[in-house]
Formats: structure tokens, C-alpha cells, sequence
């Protein structure tokens, strides 16, 4: 323990060896780590978190170096950390994390920390670790975290509560408007980017996203359109006096050549825009709520269901697996046996 | 649960565009249950030295055709020493003359694994470097 009380000092002194120790202690949920993380929570909550996700080879690698070096350009020159999550191979549990291949660019600029992540098992776009590795470099004092999911399907979408904005990057020719109207990736975007928009096809993409948000989104037909949100959630007695109006967001579609930077100013100003709504109005403080919420849910998840494997009798487990696996019960019956159990 | 693997950066310092020989490697890394990182070609011992402390490394795997080692791999160890990663294990791979080797070691390389090295060889001395 003595170790990480020393680099946590050094962390917070801007060391970078310090920093990368500690992470890795946070994504191996040693004690240490678990430490480090009680004693950096206070200093957390102040990061805009981004999240870049899409395909595979739409680009998304690129488009993070592309927009970590424009956030570098900005007068104020934030601070800029990353955290790119590639696939862990499910027999071997190795990885090939290949994203700073991408990010060259970025080498050199002490203001710009890059981490590469394996998914470790986990299913939807990230490791189960990532939210605490974005908190340690949150209060490692880096403005903005820049989090690249894996390349993610149709259904990856839990970077939609860890990330304030979340970008959903495309490639031109990935299908047609029916695949824009599925349930999934692409209603949580708050910008969607059309990068390779010199390849052909990037007009149809862009149009079949822009019909899709049509669709979904009325603002886009009546900007900044007006919505009773209250109404329809809470009972009458807890809904304010007069009716409350929140404004909609509707994601912007860009077209993006990340190679050549083509694009880039316009998505800069869609996350800056973002970012100036979510704080306009209660959207970080829900996202935040949210977030922890959900942080919460999946730690009493995971530590319920350890305490309770511990507490049972390893016999106990195998016998209603047998009886499972013989068709003599079925799951639920099961585990009506294993929770009756004592 | 602690949760521990080896990470490895394999990483192409200098100026030839033969990646192959890399790629194999990280792969087999890969099969062996550790996490590999890839930089691409043409990295300067800069850039070396700081993936290995941004990314938290146990081993930096260096794959050199180009002739440069005897100048590039002892800069590279140097900066990963000036940085605090003194415990890193570094081990060098690809068109290495015999008679270079020695020097190499000196300089702190742990092994340099020439043509014809079994993969598997690789992976043995890695997990045998970091067996708990």
C-alpha cells in the first residue's frame, strides 16, 4: 500500500510513470487500485468525456488522433487523454491492441496521454474497467478524455453511459436506410461523423442518416422544438408548477476525410456545441447521475453474486447443475433451489 | 478479483518497412494470453520509450532489419531508464549478426532471438520472466 500512496502523490504532481502505474492497478482491481480509487473519486466529475465508437475500419482511430489534435489547437490547449479499447481474444484472453498505430501524430505533446485497454470478456464496446480508468485520469487533471470503443456491431452501446458525447463514426456503403432505422448504435449518437466521405457512396450514407433522424428526432424539423418532458414521468405532485421546457438535441451528421483532416472544424464545433447544450441545461448533471447509477448497479451486480457463490456449497451447486443438465428441472427451477437454499 | 497480464510493446524502431516478422510475434503474444501492443513502423526510441510508460509495459519486444540496432536499442533501454522503467524486460529480434549480440546484452537486452527462433521459444522465456 505504501507504493501507491507514493505514486498518487507523484500522479497528482503530474508524474506520468506514476499516472501509468496507478491505472494499471485500477484495471487489474488490485487493493491498490481499489485505493487509489476511493482516494481519487473527490477530484472527479469535472472531465468532458467523449466517446468515439463505429464499425471496424470506419476510421475511428484516425478520427481520435484527427480531433485530439485540434483540441490541442484550441487556445486554451486542454489537456487530452485517451483511452482506446480493442478486443480480447476469447480463448486465449490476449489482445492486439493495434489503435496507436493511428495516433502518431499525437507523439511528443506532453499535454496528450494515450492508453490502450483489452476488452478483458467484457460485451459491450468496453472493459468493465474503463469507467475507472477514465475516473483516475479525470482527476489526473485531463480536460477532456477521449474513449474509442471497440469496433462495435450494432448493439455495443455502453459507451452511452460513460460518455457525455458520443460520436458514431461510419464509413460509406455499410448499408441502406433500413439499417439506419434499427434500434441500437446509432440512437446513441449525439454527432455522427461519415468519415472516407471521398469514397463513394458517402452522399447516400449521409442522406439515409439524415432521413433516419428525421424520423426520430422532430427537432430537426422544428429546431430547437419544445417538449414537456415532466408531464409524461412524474405524478403530478412532484411535476413543477409550471410546465418545464427542455430543449432537443438533434445530432448533427458530418463528413469527415480524418486522414486529411477534411471535416474537422465543423465536428469540433458539433462536440463544442454539445457540450454547451448538455451544460445549458440539466444533461450533465442526469448523464452524471445516470453514470453512477449505473456504475453502482453493476458493482452491487457483480459483488452480490460473488458473496453468494462464496456462501454456497460447491455440492449443493453441482447437484442442481446435474438436474439441469438432465432436463429434470429447468434454469428457473434451478434457481429457485439454489435461492431456498440454506 | 486482481486481474494480471503481461503487456508487451512490440515496437519497429528505425527506418526499414518490414513488419512481418513484428506482426508474427504479437500474434503469438497474443495466443499466449498477453496483451500486445503495436505501434507500426518507423518509431524513434522517443516514441519507444514513451508508449512503454504511457502503456504500463512488463516487456518491450524490439524488431530491427535495417542495421541500426547497435546505435538505436541502447538509446531506447536509456530512455526507458531515464523514465523509471528500469524493471522492463527488453528482448530484440530480426537481423542481429552473432557478433553484435554480446554488446547488446551488455546493454541490456535480456535476449535477441535471430531467424529461425521458435515462437514458442519467445513465449516460454516471457511467462518464465514473469512466473509468480
Amino acid at each position: 500500500m505504501s507504493d501507491i500512496q507514493y505514486y498518487l502523490e507523484k500522479l497528482r504532481a503530474g508524474d506520468k510513470l506514476a499516472l501509468s502505474r496507478v491505472l494499471t492497478h485500477v484495471e487489474n482491481n488490485t487493493p491498490e487500485g481499489i485505493f487509489a480509487l476511493e482516494t481519487l473519486f473527490p477530484q472527479t466529475g469535472r472531465a468532458h468525456m467523449i466517446g468515439i465508437t463505429g464499425s471496424p475500419g470506419t476510421g475511428k482511430s484516425t478520427l481520435v488522433n484527427s480531433i485530439a489534435m485540434n483540441l490541442r489547437k484550441k487556445p486554451e490547449a486542454p489537456r487530452v487523454a485517451i483511452i482506446a479499447v480493442d478486443p480480447s481474444s476469447p480463448y486465449s484472453g490476449g489482445a492486439l491492441l493495434g489503435d496507436r498505430v493511428r495516433m502518431r501524430d499525437l507523439h511528443g505533446d506532453q499535454g496528450i496521454f494515450i492508453r490502450s485497454m483489452a476488452s478483458r470478456g467484457a460485451l459491450g464496446g468496453l472493459s468493465h474497467r474503463t469507467a475507472a480508468l477514465a475516473q483516475v485520469l479525470d482527476a489526473a487533471g485531463f480536460e477532456i478524455i477521449l474513449i474509442e470503443t471497440v469496433g462495435a456491431g450494432q448493439s455495443e452501446v455502453e459507451i452511452a453511459s460513460l460518455a457525455h458525447t458520443v460520436i458514431v463514426v461510419e464509413a460509406p456503403g455499410m448499408g441502406d436506410e433500413i439499417q439506419a432505422i434499427k434500434a441500437g448504435i446509432l440512437e446513441i449518437a449525439n454527432v455522427l461523423v461519415v468519415n472516407k466521405a471521398d469514397r463513394p457512396g458517402a452522399e447516400n450514407s449521409t442522406r439515409a442518416l439524415k432521413a433516419m433522424l428525421q424520423m426520430a428526432h422532430p427537432g430537426d424539423y422544428m429546431p430547437m422544438a419544445r417538449k414537456h418532458l415532466f408531464n409524461a414521468l412524474e405524478s403530478p405532485t412532484t411535476a413543477p408548477e409550471q410546465s418545464q421546457e427542455i430543449e432537443i438535441w438533434t445530432p448533427p451528421v458530418v463528413q469527415t476525410i480524418a486522414t486529411e483532416g477534411n471535416g474537422l472544424d465543423e465536428l469540433m464545433q458539433a462536440i463544442e456545441d454539445h457540450l454547451a447544450y448538455l451544460k445549458r441545461g440539466q444533461g450533465w448533471a442526469m448523464r452524471d447521475k445516470e453514470n453512477l447509477a449505473l456504475e453502482m448497479e453493476g458493482l452491487i451486480r457483480e459483488h452480490l453474486t460473488q458473496r453468494w457463490l462464496a456462501q454456497m456449497p460447491e455440492a449443493r451447486l453441482e447437484e442442481v447443475m446435474l438436474a439441469l443438465q438432465q432436463r429434470k428441472i429447468s434454469p428457473h427451477q434451478a434457481l429457485e433451489k439454489l435461492l431456498t437454499y440454506n | 478479483m486482481p486481474d494480471k497480464k503481461i503487456r508487451v510493446l512490440i515496437a519497429k524502431p528505425g527506418l526499414d518497412g518490414h513488419d512481418r516478422g513484428a506482426k508474427v510475434i504479437a500474434r503469438v503474444l497474443r495466443d499466449a494470453g498477453m496483451e500486445v501492443i503495436y505501434t507500426g513502423l518507423r518509431q524513434t526510441p522517443e516514441m519507444i520509450a514513451e508508449a512503454a510508460l504511457q502503456e504500463d509495459v512488463d516487456v518491450v519486444g524490439l524488431s530491427i532489419l535495417s542495421g541500426a540496432h547497435n546505435a538505436l536499442i541502447p538509446q531506447i533501454i536509456e530512455k526507458l531508464r531515464q523514465n523509471g522503467q528500469e524493471d522492463v524486460m527488453v528482448f530484440a529480434g530480426g537481423i542481429i549478426p552473432d557478433s553484435d549480440i554480446p554488446s547488446l546484452l551488455s546493454a541490456g537486452v535480456k535476449a535477441v532471438y535471430g531467424p529461425g527462433t521458435s515462437t514458442q521459444k519467445v513465449c516460454e522465456d516471457i511467462q518464465a520472466a514473469f512466473a509468480r
